[in-house]
């Protein structure tokens, strides 16, 4: 089974706001001179970000917030976000893999910014919605 | 110089509490635009059983990511921290993370390997109560990228 596609715009201004939030502020996530000095395209999401977001659209699928019980990614692309208004967009999909009679729900999840993937091996175990 | 696999299983010593505050689970919501109200509001969080609001999948970054200095900054490693990506990340939950939580973080080095010139960590982070029960493993790759 498919699940519905949720996207998620991501700005510099999220990238700062989740710096603060979490305490990563390494400055590949808001410096444009760091970043390309580091041989990046430019400022670039957190991973945890990223995961982040997709996080909310499984918990969103699963329809409750507390319904995930393991949650896994392997980041293979940088999100890179322009200094613009618009910044980026990622893409979520995800499919119904199994479910077990336990309750639980695996997903398989794919994520795309700018049509590439950026997240690999992305899964997730929740409590079967009622 | 690729690291040193006879670190694996290496373990480091719990840190200290983390306490788990209602307002910071609001911020960390708030940033990641998660605006569902067991998030935000201990009401809706005691409607689904919890004692106070409820953080959102990714929250325990906050506590692990901070935890994980005691590796980063191991002399004996000597990891390159201006070389480290994050390769992989995963959460295991025995159960969701709740503001009121205290938190301990217990490091274990699982696994180094050396591919196309670069090296890989994985560790594992046990997230408990301060009396010692389960509430998150966390495990993360790190990926220290070769000269070359």
């Amino acid at each position: 089974m498919e699940l519905p596609t949720k996207t998620f715009r991501i700005t510099r201004a999220d990238l700062v706001r989740y710096a603060g939030a979490s305490g990563d502020f390494n400055p590949i996530h808001w410096s444009d001179r760091f970043a390309t000095g580091v041989g990046l395209p430019g400022v670039i999401a957190h991973g945890m970000f990223t995961m982040a977001l997709v996080g909310r659209a499984v918990t969103e699928w699963a329809g409750a917030p507390d319904a995930v019980v393991d949650y896994g990614v392997r980041f293979t692309r940088p999100v890179a976000v322009p200094d613009d208004d618009d910044g980026t967009e990622v893409e979520v999909t995800a499919k119904v893999k199994d479910t077990t009679e336990e309750g639980l729900t695996r997903l398989d999840i794919t994520v795309k910014c700018r049509g590439e993937k950026v997240l690999s091996q992305a899964r997730a175990v929740i409590r079967t919605p009622r | 110089m690729p690291l040193d696999q006879s670190f694996v299983g290496r373990t480091y010593p719990p840190t200290a509490p983390y306490q788990v505050g209602r307002e910071k689970i609001r911020e960390f919501a708030t940033a990641i635009g998660a605006t569902d109200p067991a998030y935000h509001d201990p009401e809706a969080a005691r409607a689904l059983g919890h004692p106070d609001v409820v953080a959102p999948p990714t929250f325990p970054v906050v506590l692990t990511m901070a935890a994980s200095r005691q590796i980063i900054d191991d002399p004996a490693i000597g990891i390159d921290y201006s070389r480290v990506v994050h390769g992989d990340q995963r959460f295991a939950y025995t159960r969701p993370v709740v503001a009121g939580d205290e938190l301990v973080c217990a490091n274990t080095i699982e696994d180094i390997s050396s591919r196309g010139g670069h090296d890989f960590l994985t560790t594992r982070t046990d997230v408990t109560t301060a009396a010692g029960d389960p509430v998150v493993a966390v495990w993360s790759k790190l990926v220290v990228r070769g000269e070359a």
